[in-house]
């Protein structure tokens, strides 16, 4: 009995001294902003952004589908067709690509970036940087935040449009639901603050992927196994933290 | 609050003797250390419940060459990386040209890093770079130098390490060999005046071998540079260094100069030298 709960209580202080750790590296990342460098900035975006586009599209699109094959049917037996545009729309913008985008990119652009840290880590290029007196949070991690911050609501733009074309595409296949109310209902219900706040929500959600992954690179333990394991434990610990900060996220801005 | 309270408990009188003493110590020390260019008093590594390195004292003067043997696992490579503040020591002090850097942070240990370059034992080049981009990094990052005069030292320092013309190859394109000597132009291209070798002629050919060693010498002599050099050449320890000074299990068996240690009858130490001089 005392060994479970000495075990529990280890555990929880496990967890509360990582979170105190990715917190301290967020505090040295903002404190370095300024050393920010566009070129390796660009880099980024491109490398992290840009490249995650395809498999985004790809995800949200079947979501809009499904989401839409899902309720469609239903909306139409209790006679609320009119209304399939604008709730589609609001499910989407305000949840479904944002937080689908974050875990899409936790697991493309997290384990990414965990995976080169963290060979640059066992490969002692990361002490090859602080001997030639260059701070490795500054140089590897500020670039990368940066460009996550800025490129996850971008693509959670994009995911949007993807997302609500796909279902309209299913809503042709329902007669009684009209291109005419189908466009009629997102001008009703949605208002901007519906797109606006989800694209906040993947600031944040960029930022914990760039965060999570940089601090599981660069602690990671010797040899490609260590690679391996921080991989997984960065894509496991960003989805967690993304759904977690979501539930706050969304209640304080809806 | 509390440390109101203490002060104020004190004796100032006394405390003003022990200020002074603590003073003329300190004062001391870092004139000792200016002529010293590294010195290492009373340094030991626990790593693990494990003693890496254990009470460790070496001074290194302004251009000197100090090399560095011992078998595998002795705590060569660590005790390069407490030289740099790559690792900090469990106890003990570190000085670099007369600045204790055992407990400063990292920004400050920067500035005093510009100073310094280290050869690592496993190249650590920067993979996703060019060659010339590895070499250059240094000056590209601490100097505003033009790009041309850039280019031009670049190909000055991979031509010292016989490597002309493979600026824009990637080192994963490289050999063992050829990414060692790649670490050590990028090593010197800043001309730092401290400059640590960690096996910079394992895994190298005779010839190479040999004009590596003779790049460590010239380097010394061209701008006073001190060295600190790790090997397990004992052929090359014998020609390049000033002193030689043998790890055992964490602690030094001897130091001294190459005559001092050939002469040296510590059973140790004689059969490392002899199982290679052979
Ligand atoms: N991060 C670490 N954690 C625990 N022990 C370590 C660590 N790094 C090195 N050691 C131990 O420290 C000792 C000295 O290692 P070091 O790399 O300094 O040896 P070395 O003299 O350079 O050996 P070699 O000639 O093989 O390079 C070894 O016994 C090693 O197991
Ligand atoms: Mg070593």
């Amino acid at each position: 009995m005392l060994s479970i709960l000495s075990g529990i209580g280890n555990l929880i202080f496990q967890k509360l001294e990582l979170f105190g750790q990715l917190v301290l590296l967020t505090i040295d990342t903002i404190k370095r902003l300024r050393f920010l460098d566009i070129k390796r900035l660009v880099k980024q975006m491109a490398h992290l952004g840009v490249d995650s586009l395809p498999i985004v599209l790809l995800t949200i699109f079947f979501t809009g589908v499904v989401i839409t094959i899902q309720t469609a049917q239903e909306f139409i037996k209790y006679g609320a067709q009119s209304t399939v545009g604008g709730i589609v729309t609001i499910a989407m913008g305000r949840e479904l690509a944002p937080v689908l985008t974050g875990v899409v990119m936790a697991g493309r652009v997290g384990a990414a970036i965990t995976a080169e840290l963290g060979s640059m880590k066992v490969t002692e290029q990361i002490d090859a940087l602080r001997v030639m007196a260059v701070n490795p949070v500054a140089y590897l991690v500020v670039p990368r935040l940066i460009a996550c911050i800025i490129m996850c609501p971008i693509l959670v733009v994009f995911a949007n449009v993807i997302g609500i074309i796909g279902s309209y595409i299913i809503t042709t296949f329902y007669d009684s639901i009209t291109t005419q109310m189908f466009i009629n209902s997102i001008k009703v219900f949605v208002v901007p603050h519906d797109i606006t706040g989800g694209m906040i929500k993947a600031c944040f959600f960029g930022a914990i992927i760039a965060i999570v992954g940089c601090h599981k690179g660069l602690n990671t333990a010797e040899g490609a196994e260590g690679v391996g394991t921080a991989t997984t434990e960065s894509v496991v610990l960003s989805i967690i933290l993304i759904f977690f900060f979501n539930c706050i996220l969304s209640a304080l801005l809806y | 609050m509390n440390k109101e309270f203490i002060s104020k408990s004190e004796n100032s009188e006394d405390k003003k003797a022990v200020f002074k003493e603590f003073d003329a110590i300190n004062q001391e020390m870092v004139a000792k250390a200016k002529e010293d260019m590294v010195k290492l008093v009373d340094v030991s590594v626990e790593l693990d419940g494990r003693y890496i390195l254990k009470d460790i004292n070496l001074t290194v003067k302004r251009g000197e060459i100090l090399v560095i043997i011992g078998s595998s696992g002795s705590g060569k490579s660590t005790l390069l990386k407490l030289i740099i503040g790559l690792l900090k020591p469990t106890s003990g002090q570190i000085w670099i040209d007369g600045k204790n850097i055992t407990m400063i942070h990292e920004d400050d240990l920067n500035e005093i890093r510009l100073k310094m370059g280290m050869v690592f034992q496993y190249s650590a080049l920067f993979d996703s770079m060019s060659i010339g981009d590895n070499v250059a990094f240094g000056l590209k990052e601490h100097t505003d130098l033009d790009e041309s005069v850039i280019k031009e030292i670049v190909t000055e320092k991979l031509g010292l390490v016989d490597l002309k013309g493979i600026e824009d190859n990637m080192p994963n394109t490289l050999s063992g060999g050829m990414k060692k000597r790649v670490g050590l132009a990028r090593a010197i291209a800043i001309d730092p005046q401290i400059v640590l070798y960690d096996e910079p002629t394992s895994g190298l050919d005779p010839i190479n071998s040999k004009v590596i060693d003779e790049l460590i010498v010239s380097t010394k002599k061209a701008i006073q540079a001190t060295a600190v050099v790790v090997t397990h050449d004992i052929k090359s320890a014998f020609t390049i260094s000033d002193r030689i000074a043998m790890l055992h299990e964490g602690s030094f068996v001897i130091m001294g100069t190459p005559e001092e240690v050939k002469k040296s009858e510590n059973p140790v130490v004689k059969n490392f030298i002899n199982g290679f001089v052979t």
